[in-house]
């Protein structure tokens, strides 16, 4: 007799879980269809890879040293990046630059600066460095060529021709 | 064990007894409440509200925003009174926005929120609020959800039928709640010589459909009655203007007694198309005044106070066709204008009936001068004439209508404490609910619009007592959503408000959301005292001034150490935030400061001035907890007696210097 009541009530849990699982009111309907609607517009990322990162760049063509690209990417950087990032070894508040693009390739480093949060949270190198520094790096919202112009500094700095 | 047959009747008598007390007391929160309201009000955790709500904060002088129908405060929006919080009318940026012809006001009494509209329909993009007691009208931009404008409103005092536009948000209107003499007049007289000297005024604000600044395109010198609330028409009376008016007896004291003896006041239909006709042909007196303008720039991320000397005023007894009174019972309140536009609904607050008056009726009247006399050269129309008809004991004390979009008019009762609805064709009493208690205002999200969303209602409370945990002899007002969807009236929740609501305005969450700026872009701040980068950063001394040119970004400020200040410098610390992302703001504060801290957004550059008053040492801080190393995000500065020499030194992240220390 006292299953059957256990019973019972467990059936009625169930079924009211049931209603009220799939019970929605239209505003709850429409926020999740504005929030799929917004994911549907973010950039569609290719599977991640541990060399070339996560993000829109999947190839990046290097030359010689473009040096107008390279004056761009220094004054982005004194103004974004110069707070953390030193251009020698040294570690600040996230690692010197000095050796980046021989730690990275040019793919993973633009991917990082333009998708910088998805990488922290999914990237094992970003998250490697993370749990070094601490400091999550600021998503300093780059444009496309203000990362590519970056990555010539980089190289620049790193010594290349 | 007993016998249970004996047991039953009890219980069954027991039971009858409380279904029966339940009916005949009055309304609880418990029976009011409708069953299924937690789930109507339930928005989940990460999931956003379906409507913006904007409050005015009344005696605070703020802007509060909610969310609908979960009622959770989403900001304070500071806009007449300083923010420490902020550093709004603290920082050297914001001051000026809180400048007026009496100097600096810290204060304000913000009554009646007004949304931006086109073709009648909120748009989204400004919202209105006018300040009440040293009356100004403020402009509020959406994009930011900060306070762009402030325009101080001269021969007025006490701006309170304002902030009111016009269907395509052409004009803001605001009217002077005590008639005062006029600015250049001497107002220096004896109070009883009311009647001779002192006048009323509204005046008609453009706002520039582009960006949004305001100016006074127009006065309208007028009677010297108290202007009170105010609705513009729309649709058939797009182009008129309504106002309520009480003291048409031009008492100057104890007006609860002398403002209450005639048996009715005015409604005053005022034709802006006309005034603005006549303001294109070059009619009306130029009039010396001086009063601020205050303007908010984005780029700069800096306020500037100009002080304007001159309105133009159109007299009403120069212009005859302009104004119109339509006779209105016991002193009216609420002056609100249906969605269709052709019916206008005063409000007596002593009167037991609500006279809805038909704008057709009032034009036909018009058209065949058929006038029952005039008030001080007004035309007064006859109140049979202009009615379409009386809502007959719609409770006690009637002061605010609203609309759904179903043809229904909700009035606000403040003594009898309820929202009755009725019909607007009809005028029949379909619905009351209680409130708790002594309703004000009351809203539906669109109500004054052409296009009300009706949904929801929020009647705004002016008596709390017992509807939260006590909380000493102060409690929080209380607002209350309302369901009116359905035929009746159906309470979903209570929730506690800033200051003291008066009117609010809401908006579908999609017509705003997608506007909202995430940050401000570095590249294009103008400020003249930025600093772009570290590499920048420098303090420099100007007499006694010091320019602390620094920057913010997670998580240490640049410089972090500062020497060579003075007892007697100004300091400035300008502080830019190099952050580029949503919702990283840093703080900034230096101990014995007795201004506020700094707040300063993503890529906005904000300055705070501090006099150090004895030599010593001044650490300082972000107030913003930033990342994990917030705590870190310190520094000194170093403060020496007058006339020190100690040099303008400044650094970061440099080391010790390596002297020898005895053991």
């Amino acid at each position: 007799m006292k299953k059957t009541i256990l019973a019972f009530s467990a059936f009625a849990i169930v079924a009211l879980a049931a209603c009220g699982g799939t019970e929605k009111s239209p505003e709850q309907t429409a926020t999740e269809q504005a929030a799929s609607a917004d994911a549907n517009k973010a950039p569609e990322n290719p599977a991640a890879d541990p060399e070339r990162g996560m993000g829109k760049f999947t190839s990046v063509e290097l030359g010689p040293i473009d040096a107008t690209k390279a004056a761009a990417g220094e004054k982005e950087y004194e103004v974004k990046c110069a707070s953390c990032h030193k251009l020698t070894d040294e570690k600040l508040v996230g690692p010197g630059w000095k050796g980046v693009t021989e730690r990275h390739k040019p793919e993973w480093i633009m991917n990082f600066v333009t998708n910088t949060d998805e990488m922290l949270d999914k990237d094992p190198k970003a998250q490697a460095m993370l749990e070094i520094c601490l400091v999550r790096m600021p998503n300093q919202n780059l444009t496309d060529d203000d990362a590519r112009n970056l990555l010539e500094f980089m190289r620049k700095n790193d010594g290349a021709k | 064990m007993k016998n249970p047959t004996k047991i039953l009747p009890v219980v069954l008598a027991g039971l009858s007894l409380t279904a029966t007390m339940v009916g005949c007391k009055p309304k609880t929160a418990g029976t009011a409440t409708a069953t299924d309201a937690a789930s109507k009000v339930y928005v989940a955790p990460g999931k956003y509200d379906e409507l913006y709500n904007f409050v005015s904060g009344g005696f605070s002088g703020q802007v509060a925003v909610y969310g609908l129908p979960s009622g959770r405060l989403l900001r304070v929006i500071p806009v007449f009174s300083q923010d420490p919080e902020k550093g709004w009318g603290y920082s050297e940026e914001t001051i000026p926005m809180l400048n007026t012809s009496h100097g600096f006001v810290p204060w304000d009494d913000s009554h009646h929120p007004e949304l931006s509209q086109t073709n009648g329909e909120v748009d989204g993009r400004w919202l209105f609020i006018n300040g009440n007691n040293t009356p100004r009208v403020a402009r509020l931009d959406l994009k930011t959800f900060r306070t762009a404008e402030i325009i101080e409103i001269p021969n007025s005092s006490g701006n309170h039928s304002s902030a009111f536009t016009t269907p395509n948000s052409e004009y803001v209107v605001a009217g002077t709640r005590f008639s005062v003499p006029m600015d250049n007049e001497n107002g220096d007289v004896p109070i009883n010589t009311y009647k001779q000297n002192f006048k009323g005024n509204v005046s008609f604000l453009s706002v520039d459909p582009q960006h949004g600044n305001m100016k006074i395109a127009f006065q309208i010198m007028l009677p010297g009655v108290d202007f009170d609330l105010a609705h513009s028409g729309k649709g058939p009376s797009d182009g008129w203007f309504f106002f309520s008016c009480y003291n048409t007896e031009r008492a100057h004291t104890l007006l609860e007694v002398n403002a209450s003896e005639k048996d009715k006041d005015f409604i005053m239909a005022l034709n802006w198309k006309m005034a603005e006709q006549l303001i294109k042909e070059g009619k009306g007196k130029k009039q010396a005044v001086n009063y601020a303008h205050n303007t908010w720039d984005e780029a700069s991320h800096s306020a500037k106070s100009v002080m304007e000397k001159e309105v133009t005023v159109l007299d009403y007894k120069d212009y005859p066709g302009l104004v119109y009174l339509m006779p209105c019972p016991k002193s009216p309140h609420g002056c609100d204008v249906s969605p269709s536009g052709e019916y206008i609904v005063g409000s007596g607050k002593l009167a037991a009936l609500v006279p809805v008056f038909s704008f057709a009726k009032m034009q036909s009247a018009i058209s065949a001068k058929n006038f029952e006399g005039d008030y001080q050269g007004i035309p007064v129309l006859k109140y049979e004439d202009v009615l379409h008809g009386e809502v007959k004991k719609p409770g006690l004390g009637p002061l605010h209508t609203e609309f759904d979009d179903k043809g229904n008019a909700y009035t606000s009762m403040f003594v009898s404490s309820e929202i009755v609805k009725w019909r607007l064709s009809d005028l029949k009493i379909l619905d009351r609910i209680p409130t708790y208690y002594s309703i004000g205002h009351l809203h539906i999200p669109g109500g004054d619009s052409k296009k009300p969303y009706g949904k929801y209602m929020v009647a705004y409370n002016k008596i709390t007592k017992d509807r939260y945990l006590p909380t000493g002899p102060e409690l929080a007002q209380s607002a209350q959503l309302i369901d009116i969807s359905g035929d009746k009236m159906k309470l979903l929740l209570d929730y506690p408000t800033i200051g003291e609501p008066h009117y609010a305005q809401s908006i579908v969450a999609e017509k705003v959301k997608g506007n909202s700026l995430k940050f401000f872009k570095l590249e294009e701040n103008k400020h003249p005292y930025k600093t772009m980068g570290e590499k920048e950063t420098k303090v420099v001394r100007e007499g006694n001034k010091v320019h602390v040119y620094a920057t913010a970004i997670r998580s240490h400020f640049a410089p972090d150490n500062i020497e060579g200040i003075r007892v007697g410098d100004e300091v400035y610390f300008h502080i830019t935030n190099l952050e580029q992302d949503w919702d990283i703001p840093h703080g900034f504060a230096v101990k014995g400061a007795n201004t506020a801290e700094l707040l300063i957004m993503p890529g906005e550059t904000t300055t705070l001035k501090w006099k150090p008053e004895k030599a010593g040492m001044y650490p300082m801080y972000c107030t913003d907890f930033c990342s994990a190393l917030h705590q870190e995000m310190q520094g000194y500065v170093r403060v020496s007696p007058a006339g020190s020499n100690v040099p303008i030194k400044f650094s970061l992240n440099q080391k010790d210097s390596t002297v020898a220390v005895a053991d």
